[in-house]
């Protein structure tokens, strides 16, 4: 949740004040974990008939943490998400949220603090958008301005003019900006958890991609506590702070992408992640984990001023980034064209002259000057150790 | 062409009962519908939650919907006597079926994902059902109220025959007295009803769902108004009565025991002929039409009501031979006449009660009779030639020819078949004039109306005295067919006015003058 944009172009607004952003980010929220969990699940087993959909399920959730539940089909990661709000009841074990079992409270009241977005969105055909996303602030009462206002931001925000789409009905709408008010809706009443059931599953590639960025960005979830079900890897790496993969109803692993990529628990869990190996490795290593990497001679006590005064000098780019930058993030930087001057674009087509310089917030910490041969050289060397250690 | 001039003029002279009977028409099916969908409605909801029971529900509902309405309305009657409520009930039955299954079907048609979203928003079930499931199933609900509709308005006309009013009165009526254009005074504004109704409830289905709430909401309190149209002249006199469509319809039915009588304060509904001794044996009317020889008038107790002004015309019975039979075998006269005037109303309707309730076979009834006023012999050796003798199709045809067939075998040597139950009157009169049967009972007003058919001038001119219909018939028939009609048998078998013995002995009534003077008290 906490990755920046990948973004293509350096001029660009958007972008850049994502880069922006990301200095400003904090750690990973597990390390400000001392907190109660908001979400605490304790041997949570559900039996049909014949069938075991989830057995013996346990896990905690810290608040503003994102867990996504993946898995394949059938392996009972929906059944649990379900669970978490009673739409479906467990055979055994205790679900708490705040520290409250969900059995002892009434479904409906439980479930108005908790948004829920689906697959099939499920807007409700006959309510027009703006009447879709004040269904939960109606059912708790509040005043019809009141609604008014926080539809008709939400729905802004979700670059979904009301003045266009307030009167619309769902089936006027594409599936895309269905999905859109289905998220405006389960966040109309700003509940502190939010459940998602594969909420960009029905969307196509494109569309998808395109509401996950703004999924990311959007202000209104950065504080939410989240479980997410997703079958698709990328998305679950992409969104999630920590990864549950499920398989027969069983937790096979949890923990952080990195810890599922790198120190797989068992065979299940390194075969699923096969086929995608590489590209999630350059997802999840993150430029802090190369600099052991890094040959010394790209240490640089260079100092902002005169680093800059040297671009002009060498006539070669300089980018400089946070060491929280995905390797991903670094490469598509270091071999993205310059967009913005076609003419400088000319002059340094040759990548080798453009230098990631890695900077950390600390003015003190050392900085060092990285171009693309070495970055992908310490990547190797990274996967290698890695790889080694897990065997060991 | 024709039948146009008339049903145009027949409406403009009933016009006052045709608006009656159209509000009733409209009450009736509004009144059931209102009930079907609040029954109906809320079982299909049930269903919904209960989905095991649905193929028991609907089963029944369905069985229901295939008997066929007539029969349905006669096993009401003893349960909810005539009149509406019987009626009421049998429509919201038929309307039941479809209700209840476009409801559970609509309900079934709602999108998974959309409650499921409902639900995980946290609206309760009572909310998904109200806010969600009812709005979105209402489009399918409405096709299935539309379908009851139109199979109520259809069925309803039925209601005619248990005294509940409707267009069917004047339907039951044209086809009891073959008339076309009545027919169709009734058939053409149930058919536009139905037709109307179903063009405006097909344009409400195509609302949105969101409109169709609001119209749902609307019809609900419509339909106890329209059910209100419908009041029933009901609980404003003293007595009741109820006639059969013909009765109402035939000028020397109703009509003529009103000119006659002037019974203007005597209020009446319609009633279907089988129905109305029933409805007269339960209390729900006070005063019927029916035969004068009827068994049902012993078995139920009932008084007929004399007829001192003759308002009836005389339906005298009597042999009636063709007269080369006569001419062939002389000695079969005396025999036939042995008979004339032997058997009075009383007689004939007791000998009727046996077999019609009783169910003692025709034979043993005739022969009992023939020993007990000594007229019983043994038969005879067969030396001649053989007499084939006819009857219409209910139990006094067969009993007089009973009567026949054992006279003639114990009086002559001619051998007897019996070609009985020969359908109606056309049926036996042709088989006479072609030779196939020989001889068969026949009533008077029967031969002077229905074959003889003369102008109303000449009908007038009779002016409904026995003897003069008699004798009419008799030439009529020796000159135009070669048949003879013999000397009548005494019972004159008509209309009657009938009422419940014990109520007519309280108010001492004993004939149509007297209940026209209880009347005007």
């Amino acid at each position: 949740m906490r990755h920046a944009t990948l973004c293509g172009t350096r001029n660009d607004s958007h972008a850049g004040r994502s880069a922006a952003s990301r200095y400003l980010l904090t750690p990973l929220p597990l390390s400000i974990a001392p907190a109660p969990p908001v979400i605490r699940v304790r041997d949570l087993s559900k039996h049909y008939p014949g069938h075991m959909a989830v057995q013996d399920v346990s896990f905690e959730l810290a608040a503003g943490e994102t867990l996504v539940l993946l898995g394949p089909s059938g392996c009972g990661k929906t059944t649990l998400l379900k669970m978490l709000n009673r739409l479906i009841e467990p055979t055994t074990g205790t679900v708490e949220i705040n520290g409250v079992a969900v059995g002892q409270q009434r479904p409906e009241v439980l479930r108005r603090g908790i948004g829920y977005v689906i697959q099939q969105v499920g807007l409700l055909p006959h309510y027009t958008v703006a009447e879709n996303v004040g269904v939960v602030p109606r059912l708790l009462g509040h005043t019809a301005a009141a609604i008014a206002e926080r539809t008709s931001a939400l729905l802004t925000r979700l670059h979904l003019p009301p003045v266009r789409f307030a009167d619309q009905y769902p089936h006027q709408l594409s599936g895309g900006q269905q999905q859109r008010v289905g998220l405006a809706r389960a966040l109309a009443a700003d509940p502190p958890i939010m459940l998602l059931d594969e909420p960009f599953g029905a969307l196509d590639p494109v569309t998808r991609a395109g509401i996950r960025r703004e999924f990311r960005e959007l202000e209104e979830l950065r504080a939410k506590t989240m479980v997410l079900v997703t079958h698709d890897v990328t998305e679950a790496f992409e969104l999630a702070d920590r990864i549950a993969l499920l398989s027969g109803g069983q937790i096979q692993q949890i923990g952080t992408p990195h810890e599922l990529l790198f120190r797989p628990a068992n065979d299940f869990v390194r075969d699923f992640f096969a086929a995608e190996r590489l590209a999630l490795q350059l997802r999840t290593l993150r430029l802090r984990d190369l600099l052991p990497f890094l040959p010394p001679s790209t240490k640089t006590a260079l100092s902002k001023s005169l680093f800059l005064g040297e671009i002009n000098i060498s006539l070669s780019i300089d980018e400089p980034v946070s060491p929280n930058y995905s390797v991903q993030e670094a490469l598509e930087i270091l071999t993205a064209p310059e967009a913005s001057d076609a003419a400088a674009a000319q002059q340094v087509a040759d990548a080798s002259a453009r230098y990631l310089i890695i900077v950390e917030s600390d003015e003190n910490a050392p900085r060092y000057r990285v171009a693309l041969p070495e970055l992908m050289a310490a990547f190797a060397h990274a996967i290698h150790h890695a790889e080694t250690v897990w065997k060991s | 062409m024709e039948v146009l001039t008339e049903l145009l003029a027949f409406w403009q002279a009933q016009a006052g009962k045709l608006g009656h009977q159209t509000l009733q028409h409209i009450g009736l099916t509004a009144a059931s519908l209102l009930l079907a969908v609040l029954v109906g409605v809320p079982l299909g909801l049930l269903l919904t939650r209960r989905p095991r029971l649905a193929p028991v529900v609907l089963g029944f509902t369905g069985v229901l919907q295939t008997i066929p309405s007539i029969a349905l309305l006669g096993f009401l009657i003893p349960v909810l006597g005539i009149g509406p409520e019987p009626a009421i009930f049998a429509l919201f039955l038929y309307g039941l079926l479809p209700i209840v299954r476009n409801t559970l079907a609509g309900v079934q048609g709602v999108s998974p994902a959309v409650v499921e979203a409902a639900r995980g928003l946290g609206l309760t079930d009572g909310q998904v059902l109200r806010r969600v499931e009812l709005p979105l199933a209402l489009p399918v609900l409405f096709a299935g109220i539309r379908t009851a509709t139109v199979i109520n308005v259809g069925v309803a006309t039925l209601a005619a025959y248990i005294a509940a009013g409707g267009l069917g009165e004047f339907i039951f009526g044209g086809i009891a007295l073959n008339n076309p254009a009545m027919i169709l005074a009734g058939a053409i504004p149930a058919a536009a009803l139905a037709l109307a109704f179903d063009a405006a409830l097909a344009g409400l289905q195509r609302l949105s769902a969101r409109r169709l709430t609001r119209v749902g909401g609307f019809l609900l309190i419509l339909l106890p108004l329209l059910a209100g149209l419908y009041v029933l002249p009901r609980a404003t006199s003293k007595l009741l009565a109820g006639f059969s469509p013909e009765f109402v319809g035939r000028a020397d039915g109703l009509p003529g025991l009103q000119t006659k009588y002037g019974l203007a304060k005597l209020p009446s509904v319609i009633l279907a002929p089988a129905l109305v001794y029933e409805a007269a044996r339960h209390h729900d009317v006070d005063v019927i039409d029916g035969y004068s020889t009827d068994g049902r008038i012993k078995a139920y107790d009932l008084r007929v009501l004399r007829d001192d002004r003759g308002a009836f015309p005389p339906y005298f019975a009597a042999p009636v031979v063709r007269q080369a039979v006569l001419a062939a075998h002389p000695e079969l006269r005396p025999v036939l006449e042995k008979l004339a005037g032997r058997i009075n109303d009383s007689v004939m309707t007791e000998l009727n009660y046996r077999v019609d309730y009783r169910h003692e076979t025709p034979r043993a009834v005739a022969h009992d009779f023939l020993r007990r006023r000594g007229l019983w012999r043994v038969p005879q050796p067969i030396t001649g030639a053989t007499i084939r003798l006819g009857s219409k199709i209910f139990a006094e045809q067969y009993i007089l020819a009973e009567l026949y067939a054992a006279l003639i075998r114990g009086y002559t040597n001619l051998d007897v078949v019996t070609k009985t139950g020969l359908g109606g009157t056309s049926i036996c009169f042709e088989a006479l004039r072609t030779g196939a049967i020989d001889l068969y009972p026949e009533y008077t007003g029967t031969g002077l109306l229905v074959l003889l058919q003369p102008s109303p001038a000449t009908v007038d001119s009779l002016g409904g005295n026995p003897q003069a219909v008699f004798d009419y018939v008799q030439v009529g028939f020796r000159q135009r067919y070669g048949l003879e009609w013999l000397s009548p048998l005494g019972f004159n078998n008509t209309y009657a006015l009938l009422m419940r013995q014990q109520q007519a002995e309280q108010l001492q009534i004993a004939s149509v003058s007297e209940l026209g003077a209880y009347l005007r008290q």
